[in-house]
């Protein structure tokens, strides 16, 4: 009676997969390469295409993440549809921190049919999102994510990207801007435990002692929620810096500047941070007088051609209502246009006008891809960094407003 | 160190018998006793030496200038006058009602968010720097005036219907009031941090017995003083007092004696409402930014602090928040600079709470905890 049972079974089943297969075969959806390691993703005729963001959309960082958000709509707007398909958009938030990044990740991961990713805003969410996301063979494409580690060739994972620079970059830059522009000697770092600060001070300290001979007096830490950095800046003036270098966020960045200027022995010290406090809002947080004066790294936004004058930015305030709040806009459109084109190189039509999409053949068309982005010439190489030609500029806080300095 | 936790794990065991063994509990308390007892002194000795050593070596390496360990010693008092503000909301309300208002660090942030917006209007009138003395007074009854009236409602609304509950609903619903106040704010005021207008006539230093103080740390630290003195002296002076000091003793029995304890009750958080509005200007005026989780973290270290030094004191919430502030100030270079940590500052949330746990095994009271501490 029970075999029966079981014996009928297995032979309905058998029907229904050889059903199946003779359906798929004739009716014109292409087939998935067997040999593709993590499957492939199939959008049915008249259904859109899926890519997810994580980006940081609440908390004090939110206008970084909002900012890069805005761009990947914009991208997606001017694409328009890929294959005959329309591209819809998931919306995650990462909340600038592992848990984040982590939550983030799992929940695009547990979703039907999400083909690419855009994000994460901050290195410290990217680093689990790339580890939750490549192990589903999911591809990750960061437009800020700037810490080194996240495209070293030991830590990086198979399916991360970055149209961002890399801070290898940006530190050595920092460095050769205090040394040979500044005429700084001695100078000091802070960071907050986060791996976008913490490696960017130390390539910018590395860097600023065996390129230029300079003196690291302090190497300091502290956490990105604390308030009171009085003690911290008077160990750090017993050093008698010349130079004091910060590239954290927004809310502590702010408390560090207004009280660096009430420190005794750090009055004349020259402030600088980076990309992340590189927006209006740092200097509303650190209030505008005492922000006056400092200076800021970021990615030149100034080599970018027409299309962003004329084009992008009367888009962005269409469709936002403001200006942009952040460095990385251009990064994300950037990062969208060259995803929805590696779709459109990787995707298998089928007759009856599905697409199967291989999750390996989409990371393999972005790796070696060239795209003429606003961000400037992008090409990936082995180990996920789009953006190798970066230059970086430096600002300076004048009159409540960024204006470049350097170079 | 070592040697007392060895002792511990051997010990154990005979220290705690199966329960119903009828010769075992008298054996076993009187086992017991001298071991917690090896156990406390083994660590006071530990850290006595541990912090000896960590000081000797940083003053021996001399890092940092006598000047330097001054600053830091006045920015700790700072930092600390603040913390014991707050706490003192912590432990009149707990004194009271033997409950913790985990909400009350919401209420802080209530009373400076809302003030920097008057701040911001006198500063665009020019009012803020005409006349300094005037500006800070009306934005400190701004403050102390919006704190009130949240502390206020959250009694009458949150608390007042659970006052005969268990113990442990009035404080999840305190958590529960956090939240929402803390969000309530963000849909008020938005999510961005603001920067309050710098007052010219508090920029700069002023030098008080040959010191150099900052002028707003200066302010700060007598303003603290200048309300703790006034709540000591009402509540040991005024009728209003003794009601209160009846009601924390013997609630029923009060009531009994005529006093309107519900009245006491609202004076109470209104206090502390009030004490948590002026520590935010106070906050304010030092690191001059606002935003709607503001009141999170110092909430948490002002309950530490008010834990330290005896939840229901009130002097013990006064030195416990000093403490805590001179002590994150300082600790983490004295301690911790001399012995080549790298970056010791990011170590002093460690530190604060450590304290809590040496405080809690040595006088679980606390330093000035007259009763033995309930669970809660």
């Amino acid at each position: 009676m029970h075999l029966r049972f079981i014996a009928v079974l297995i032979v309905l089943l058998l029907a229904a997969v050889a059903c199946a297969e003779e359906g798929g075969g004739g009716e014109g959806a292409a087939e998935c390469p067997p040999d593709d390691e993590f499957g492939c993703v199939t959008v049915a005729e008249g259904e859109p295409i899926r890519l997810a963001t994580l980006l940081v959309i609440s908390t004090a960082d939110a206008p970084l993440g909002q900012d890069s958000q805005n761009g990947v709509t914009l991208a997606v707007n001017d694409h328009g549809e890929v294959l005959g398909h329309e591209v819809e958009l998931m919306h995650e938030d990462e909340q600038c921190s592992a848990e984040g990044g982590t939550t983030g990740a799992r929940r695009i991961a547990a979703e039907e049919g999400i083909v690419a990713v855009i994000g994460t805003s901050c290195s410290s969410a990217g680093e689990p999102a790339s580890q939750i996301l490549s192990e589903q063979g999911i591809v990750l494409m960061s437009p800020s994510n700037t810490a080194p580690s996240l495209t070293d060739p030991e830590t990086r994972q198979d399916f991360y990207f970055r149209t961002a620079h890399n801070d290898n970059i940006q530190g050595a830059a920092m460095a050769q801007f205090a040394a040979e522009e500044l005429g700084v000697e001695r100078a000091a770092t802070i960071h907050d435990g986060s791996p976008y600060a913490e490696q960017l001070q130390q390539v910018f300290a590395e860097t600023f002692q065996s390129e230029y001979g300079g003196e690291i007096t302090t190497q300091e830490a502290v956490g990105p929620e604390d308030t009171d950095f009085r003690p911290v800046l008077t160990s750090i003036a017993a050093g008698d810096p010349e130079f004091i270098y910060y590239p954290i966020f927004i809310a502590a960045g702010g408390h560090i500047t207004a009280q660096a200027r009430e420190t005794s022995g750090l009055e004349e010290a020259d402030l600088a941070g980076a990309d992340g406090m590189f927006s209006p809002d740092f200097i509303e947080a650190a209030g505008p007088q005492n922000a006056e004066g400092m200076y800021l790294s970021g990615p030149d936004l100034d080599f970018r051609g027409d299309f962003y004058r004329d084009e992008f930015l009367p888009a962005y305030e269409e469709e936002f209502g403001s200006q942009p709040t952040a460095a990385f806009h251009a990064h994300a459109y950037d990062a969208t246009q060259m995803i929805l084109t590696a779709i459109e190189e990787a995707a298998l039509q089928g007759d009856d006008g599905s697409l199967v999409i291989p999750r390996t053949a989409l990371r393999d068309a972005l790796e070696g891809m060239q795209h003429d982005g606003i961000v400037g010439q992008l090409e990936c190489d082995e180990n996920g960094d789009c953006n190798q030609e970066a230059t970086i500029s430096v600002s300076q806080v004048q009159d409540g407003d960024f204006s470049r300095v350097w170079p | 160190m070592a040697t007392s936790s060895a002792t511990t794990e051997s010990a154990e065991p005979p220290a705690s018998p199966p329960p119903g063994d009828a010769g075992g509990p008298q054996l076993g308390l009187a086992d017991r006793i001298p071991l917690r007892r090896i156990i406390r002194w083994g660590l006071a000795v530990a850290l006595v030496l541990g912090i000896a050593s960590g000081a000797y070596q940083t003053l021996a390496a001399g890092v940092f200038s006598p000047a330097q360990w001054r600053d830091l010693v006045v920015f700790g008092i700072a930092q600390g006058s603040i913390y014991a503000l707050i706490a003192l909301g912590y432990t009149l309300v707990y004194g009271i009602l033997f409950m913790i208002n985990f909400a009350h660090g919401e209420v802080f942030m209530a009373g400076g968010f809302t003030a920097f917006f008057a701040a911001r209007a006198m500063d665009q009138a020019g009012f803020l720097n005409q006349q300094p003395v005037l500006a800070v007074l009306i934005l400190l009854a701004i403050a102390m005036a919006v704190s009130t009236t949240v502390a206020v409602t959250l009694e009458r609304v949150a608390y007042r219907p659970l006052r005969n509950a268990p113990r442990l609903i009035p404080l999840i619903t305190a958590i529960g009031a956090s939240l929402f106040l803390q969000y309530s704010f963000r849909g008020l005021y938005g999510e961005d941090i603001h920067s309050y207008p710098r007052i010219d006539a508090l920029t700069g230093t002023w030098t008080i017995a040959g010191i150099p103080i900052l002028r707003t740390q200066a302010i700060v630290i007598v303003a603290a003083l200048a309300l703790m003195v006034g709540l000591y002296f009402f509540i040991s002076r005024t009728t209003m007092g003794r009601s209160m000091r009846a009601v924390a003793e013997d609630r029923e029995i009060a009531s009994l004696m005529g006093i309107d304890v519900n009245r006491v009750i609202v004076t109470t958080f209104a206090i502390g409402g009030m004490l948590a509005g002026a520590a935010g200007i106070l906050y304010a005026l030092v690191f001059r930014q606002v935003h709607f989780l503001m009141g999170f973290l110092p909430g948490i270290k002002a309950f530490t602090a008010a834990v330290i030094g005896g939840i229901g004191s009130i002097i013990g919430a006064a030195v416990g928040g000093l403490l805590l502030g001179l002590l994150e100030a300082v600790a983490p270079f004295l301690l911790l600079s001399g012995a080549g940590i790298p970056a010791p500052n990011q170590l002093k949330d460690v530190i604060a709470f450590s304290i809590l746990v040496i405080v809690l095994i040595m006088r679980p009271g606390g330093l000035f905890g007259s009763r033995e501490p309930e669970k809660l």
